[in-house]
């Protein structure tokens, strides 16, 4: 019998609302099959539900928690990631509280040797990223699944078996009254780092694993600073290596420190070491205020992925399907693209309209992205916790001469999560006029956002569907209204925006063409995780057409 | 780039010679690193770096 922990959790800040265990309709005798089940109710789990809700697909999410995070975990959020939040609808929510930030800063002996700011376009709603702690965000998530009559989320329910076959999943999950038996059409794995699925078929990430290790800790102090990132290199308490300190709502710090190489995990986490060096970072940047620990905990830098993120009818995404370094915020930013990709297709797989072609594009357009991640996080960290005694010494060299030598300062240089470029996808347009396109988000990027007045956007008009942007001051041509009507009577979800005088979009100064590089008759044609399979200067409908089912990987008909 | 003349290549020798024995054995590797990447921004050519990280690897004792 599976007892989960019903005492809400310790917090200075947070009150945990228990989600209690109901009783299954499984144990009262009724038996069916599932077309997708989710396991796992982190961020990434709620909003693979949320999004396949979006779709008209129904999902029943199981966890074996009965309460949200324990402590702040990700707490720093990008521009991409909330515009994805905005799609499932909490963005608006998350803004009321989170801190906006856009400028890293790295600091050494005192001095303040590279700062960098993120680049803000006046067209973009959100800010480059946007700190809050992660129990809010599923806070959020989860009272957006509650009103979603398509989701249905299964607490403190545990699972203990996992069996894989062609064409359906099934599940052995043991909760507080019985154990019972799951069967669906689809599995998906948002289990998290120590995915019990992954472990379950027995299935290896490839990658490298840092022997670093970092504690985390979260501590309720005022500190009159501006909400920025903080990296202090080599200080005096910490020699060689680097302390990460962030501000988050609620008057909490997080700080952010590697572990001298013998030490294990309860030592480092043990009261008096974990006070004396939060006090001792707090003395070094001249804070004397009073604080609280509210969370802690340990982990490792890793750098892995699975190679295939479709098994059979098992699909893995977020952290059971790759862990990537936390320097440069890559968790739950990647995880978000990833359910993003997975819901569309999955979504259109399932209605009938999309092959298993469009879903095997989940994996191989996201293992590119993790493997392109896992390579420019290397970098960060390589900087950030040195491996061994040859980056250790040019990392140190870098640090010495960083106080006179601004040639060097570049190489501080902090990367974030940045929503991936999916130019060599199957789902692309095969023609199309990508390359004379001054501007504009081009073939496998995200779209644009565009501001079309106070407090609107374009992305705010976007819903679960193809979009069609189409530019021109006049009434859209016959053939082009015919082909959209003709794909969404096959049921394709196809909407089209026109942009120019009386159209959807006034485009009265033109900054929306000039931006998108267009001019009358151009199209860009947009999946409906929002990135770009094709765009062309005139519109041509049959073009157009196969474009769409290029994307739904229907290329043969 | 002109090779140094010889007395110039001299004057180096002594001049790095006494850093060295400046600092001692214990910052001997951190110099030597910052100087390495000091010298290679003014050199500005990554192949003929390279090319001289492969030399000073070569007959080591």
């Amino acid at each position: 019998m599976y007892t989960p922990d019903y005492n809400p959790r310790a917090s200075v800040y947070y009150a945990y609302q228990i989600y209690p265990f109901q009783t299954p309709p499984e144990l009262r005798g009724e038996t069916k099959t599932y077309p997708v089940v989710v396991v796992g109710a982190g961020p990434i789990g709620l909003v693979t539900a949320l999004e396949l809700a979006r779709y008209g697909t129904p999902v029943v999410v199981i966890s074996n928690e009965v309460q949200v995070s324990h402590g702040s975990r990700a707490i720093v959020f990008t521009r991409r990631s909330m515009e994805i939040l905005q799609q499932v609808g909490i963005a608006e929510r998350m803004l009321e509280k989170a801190y906006p930030w856009r400028s890293g800063n790295s600091i050494y002996r005192g001095h303040r040797v590279f700062r960098l700011e993120a680049p803000y376009d006046a067209d973009d709603r959100f800010q480059p990223l946007n700190n809050l702690q992660q129990q809010y965000v599923e806070q959020y998530l989860i009272e957006q699944a509650e009103q979603n009559p398509l989701i249905e989320l299964r607490w403190g329910s545990q699972v203990i078996g996992v069996k894989s076959f062609a064409d359906h999943a099934e599940l052995q999950l043991d909760t507080p009254e019985d154990e019972y038996h799951l069967s669906c059409d689809w599995l998906i794995a948002a289990d998290g780092a120590k995915s019990t699925i992954r472990q379950a078929l027995g299935l290896r990430m490839e990658g490298a694993s840092y022997s670093g290790r970092f504690v985390i800790a979260d501590i309720k102090i005022d500190i009159p600073w501006p909400t920025e990132r903080l990296a202090y290199f080599d200080p005096d308490w910490n020699r060689g290596n680097t302390i990460l300190m962030h501000r988050q709502p609620e008057g909490i710090w997080r700080l952010d420190y590697q572990l001298p190489p013998n030490e294990t995990p309860e030592q480092a986490l043990a009261p008096e070491s974990l006070n004396a060096r939060i006090q001792a970072q707090l003395d070094m940047v001249g804070i004397s205020a009073t604080w609280e620990l509210d969370w802690s905990s340990v982990y490792s830098a890793r750098a892995m992925t699975l190679p295939d993120y479709v098994h059979e009818r098992i699909i893995f995404t977020g952290d059971a399907a790759h862990m990537l370094p936390i320097f440069g915020v890559r968790g739950a930013n990647t995880g978000f693209q990833d359910a993003q990709n997975l819901a569309w297709k999955l979504a259109m797989l399932l209605k009938g309209l999309g092959t298993t072609a469009l879903l095997k594009t989940y994996s191989s357009e996201r293992v590119t992205a993790a493997q392109e991640i896992i390579a420019e996080a290397s970098k960060s960290t390589r900087f950030m916790a040195p491996p061994d005694r040859g980056f250790r010494l040019l990392r140190d060299a870098v640090l010495s001469l960083s106080l006179t030598q601004a040639f060097v300062r570049p190489l501080f240089h902090w990367r974030t999560s940045r929503p991936h470029d999916y130019h060599a996808s199957p789902l692309n347009a095969l023609k199309d006029d990508d390359s004379q396109f001054a501007t504009g988000p081009g073939q496998g990027r995200p779209l644009q956002n565009i501001r079309l007045a106070d407090n609107d956007y374009l992305f705010d008009h976007l819903g679960a569907a193809f979009h069609v942007l189409y530019f021109t001051d006049q009434k859209p041509a016959e053939a082009l209204l015919s082909i959209i009507t003709e794909l969404e009577n096959q049921g394709i979800p196809i909407q089209l925006l026109t942009i120019g005088q009386q159209q959807t979009f006034t485009d009265l100064t033109g900054h929306f063409a000039k931006r998108y590089d267009a001019q009358t008759g151009t199209v860009y044609l947009v999946r409906p995780d929002q990135h770009v399979c094709g765009r062309w200067k005139q519109l041509n409908a049959e073009v157009l057409k196969a474009a769409v089912y290029q994307a739904l990987g229907r290329e043969a008909s | 780039m002109n090779p140094l003349a010889l007395a110039e290549l001299e004057a180096v020798y002594d001049s790095l010679a006494a850093a060295l024995n400046q600092i001692g054995l214990e910052q001997e590797s951190l110099f030597l690193t910052k100087l390495v990447l000091l010298l290679a921004n003014q050199v500005g050519n990554q192949a003929q770096v390279e090319q001289s990280i492969e030399a000073a690897l070569l007959d080591l004792p």
